[in-house]
């Protein structure tokens, strides 16, 4: 019964697909001069949950690429960030409707992958976006970082920070955090390699606990009377270290770098407790998985090895596992804080 | 427990009791003076930089406020797991209101305090009328309060840039080299100590938390007592949500968990018997000191973070057995008393003889006797 109404509705996606796809065609003759081919198209994002900042922000790119290759933008999603249920309805909607290409950002490893795998069978290519599904259930994945990139880009903030001498210190989130230790692993071994002054003293736990890390923000300082910099590769562990740091002895003395998000930082990169800090650049994120879906739908693309231009970002290829890497780190400071809201 | 009663009617055994009773006070004061001390050994900053002092004062501020009304929940024989999670609504709460309203700071921290003892009120309902085990009851308003405030908040955060500057400056300002919420939180401290200690109600608390049946068939108003006990313990949540915010900067939906352990850990550290009807607030306050200082000054003298839990924990058994040993030094030192004074009963040493010490001392005379006299009988049976 269940698998027959399935079937059903599968033979129904596809009719529509090949009806929606059809006046697509007839209707969409002034496509965008986006560097990506013949553009048009319907795409529809389906973010984790509405009404989070961070993916207004990204959306935002990726409605300004669609513009740019003269398609047209749609917005669903759950109203929480945990509802992997509510992202199937949307992206059975979606394919029911025939959209030229679904963008997800996934609530769930596998509980999209029927949903999606449906979407794939009705020749909707589905490209995921910052949290991933398994890899063989959607077309392409659009990473916003790859871990050498970001264990890079603090290596450097921290350098240029502190002069690239002195004594340096890790507030991570738990001690068992896989990629804040593969982080942390790789920034140790970057600066040993090339920042021999440069000295890492400490690594301690915050669990991305606002008041821990706080906490641990301060013992640190009472351990370390010579710490230069700290890196918290955790948006939790930035804040409440800047926040401690601003109402401290130690402000502009030690200096603090990491991860974390604009409006989280605002007031500190402000007040002048912290220069730079680094994070992917949501919106060029959604640029990039914009152009990608676009690149699927419009067969320039199909996999790994491929190459595929989107629009200001440049060229991109397709790398093992149908990821898609969008590059370095973003860095924010003081001149460019105020262009974001996320 | 029985130890709670005899050193308050100023009788000059109670007075020798007294010495011994503040021992536990004493102690914690002590290991506190103690702990900072080796510290400050270690790195000097820890006390004597400004920041330094500044934190050693101001970081319990919180778990103190929490602590307070968890003694006072716990003296009446209850428990309030909760507190965690209404800090966390009511710190949000916070931050909302700094966002979706333009109400001055003193009306935002009311209406935090407002909400936490709304929250409180369903507890104290629940147990007082409800007839359900406290520990029961606010395990399951800690699950529901977080599920409300995680519906409310999602993956929202409050950020430090969305509350005014002057009320996260109360997160940091001193006045007289002393921080503002330490000084909130000793105020609590010292109103709420005056009522338990002297006050009929606040006496009724402890004679509800040693023995509810004998406090019912005395007449006492138990589920009011309860009520307000519970009310308190929330409103005190509230009050300590609106701190978190104020010093933290960032609410978050995590905020607050795990905190009602420590809060019942500093009263437990503190000398608040866990089954009622003893205890002070006083004690609570220097527990969260202490658990507080503990957490701050264990990475300085280079104790690694995994161990630091460790000797939480192994401080609140000691804190237990510590308390064993002390009743029942206290109560060998009672019976040789009545011994000496020739009193007759020559039944087994239970704790009965701290009533004969006691009821004729203060028949009536001052709060503490007329609470405690009809039911501590009851005690020496539990």
């Amino acid at each position: 019964m269940k698998i027959h109404n399935r079937r059903l509705a599968g033979l129904a996606a596809v009719a529509l697909a090949a009806s929606m796809a059809l006046t697509a065609c007839g209707s969409d003759s002034d496509g965008g001069e986006g560097a990506s081919g013949d553009g048009g198209g319907t795409y529809t994002f389906i973010p984790k949950n509405l009404g989070n900042p961070y993916f207004d922000t990204s959306n935002a790119g990726g409605e300004k690429a669609i513009g740019e290759f003269g398609g047209e933008y749609e917005q669903v999603g759950p109203a929480t960030g945990d509802d992997p249920a509510g992202q199937v309805t949307y992206i059975n909607t979606a394919t029911q409707q025939g959209r030229s290409a679904l963008i997800v950002s996934a609530n769930d490893p596998d509980a999209l992958c029927d949903a999606i795998g449906e979407a794939m069978d009705a020749d909707i290519p589905v490209v995921t976006y910052d949290a991933d599904t398994n890899p063989d259930c959607r077309d392409i994945f659009v990473s916003q970082a790859d871990a050498a990139g970001i264990a890079q880009a603090q290596v450097d903030l921290i350098a240029d920070q502190i002069g690239d001498s002195g004594e340096i210190a890790f507030l991570s989130a738990a001690a068992n955090a896989t990629n804040q230790n593969e982080w942390i692993d790789l920034m140790t071994a970057e600066f040993e390699a090339n920042h021999p002054d440069i000295t890492v003293v400490d690594t301690v736990y915050g669990d991305d606990d606002d008041q821990k890390s706080f906490d641990a923000t301060a013992a640190l300082l009472q351990t370390h009377p010579d710490l230069a910099g700290i890196i918290s590769p955790t948006t939790v562990g930035i804040a409440a270290a800047a926040r401690y740091l601003s109402t401290s002895d130690a402000k502009g003395e030690v200096k603090l770098t990491g991860l974390g998000t604009p409006n989280q930082m605002r007031e500190y990169v402000e007040d002048g407790t912290v220069d730079a800090f680094a994070l992917w650049n949501p919106a060029d994120l959604g640029y990039l998985a914009a152009y990608t879906a676009n690149a699927l739908a419009t067969g320039e693309i199909e996999g790994e090895g491929d190459s595929f231009t989107a629009g200001d970002l440049g060229d991109y290829t397709v790398g093992a596992d149908n990821v898609v890497l969008l590059g370095d780190p973003f860095v924010f400071d003081a001149d460019n804080i105020g262009d974001f809201d996320f | 427990m029985s130890a709670a009663t005899p050193s308050r009617d100023g009788s000059s055994l109670g007075a020798a009791v007294g010495a011994l009773l503040k021992s536990r006070e004493v102690a914690v004061a002590v290991v506190l003076v103690l702990l900072i001390a080796a510290t400050t050994l270690k790195s000097d900053a820890f006390l004597f930089s400004s920041t330094g002092w500044r934190d050693l004062l101001l970081t319990p501020s919180m778990l103190v406020l929490l602590a307070v009304g968890q003694t006072a929940v716990i003296i009446t024989r209850n428990v309030d797991l909760s507190v965690g999670s209404t800090l966390g609504l009511t710190a949000y709460l916070t931050g909302r209101l700094f966002i979706d309203t333009s109400l001055p700071i003193i009306l935002v921290v009311l209406a935090a305090v407002l909400m936490g003892a709304v929250l409180g009120l369903v507890n104290g309902v629940l147990v007082a009328w409800g007839r359900v085990p406290a520990l029961v009851i606010t395990l399951g308003t800690m699950y529901i309060y977080r599920g409300a405030f995680l519906t409310w908040a999602g993956s929202d955060r409050i950020n430090a840039g969305d509350m005014p500057r002057a009320f996260r400056d109360l997160g940091t300002d001193s006045i007289l080299g002393i921080p503002v919420l330490t000084i909130v939180a000793v105020v609590v401290l010292a109103a709420v100590g005056y009522y338990l200690h002297t006050a009929r109600g606040g006496r009724e608390f402890y004679a509800i938390g040693s023995d509810p049946d004998a406090a019912h068939l005395y007449g006492l108003r138990i589920s009011r007592r309860i009520m307000a006990a519970f009310v308190l313990s929330g409103a005190l949540a509230g009050l300590a949500g609106a701190v978190s915010a104020a010093r933290f900067g960032t609410v978050s939906s995590s905020v607050g968990t795990g905190i009602e352990f420590e809060a019942v850990g500093a009263a437990v550290i503190g000398g608040v018997a866990i089954f009622g009807g003893s205890g002070t607030v006083w004690g609570a306050a220097l527990g969260a000191f202490l658990l507080v200082t503990i957490n701050r000054s264990l990475p300085v003298l280079g104790i690694s973070d995994f161990w630091q839990q460790a000797v939480v924990g192994a401080l609140i058994v000691g804190a237990i057995t510590l308390d064993r040993v002390l009743v029942r030094r206290q109560e060998k030192k009672l019976v040789a008393a009545r011994d000496d004074a020739g009193s007759s009963h020559a039944g087994p040493p239970t704790r009965e003889p701290v009533v004969a010490t006691t009821a004729p001392g203060s028949p009536g005379a001052s709060a503490p006797g007329d609470t405690s006299s009809p039911t501590d009988p009851q005690e020496g049976t539990r």
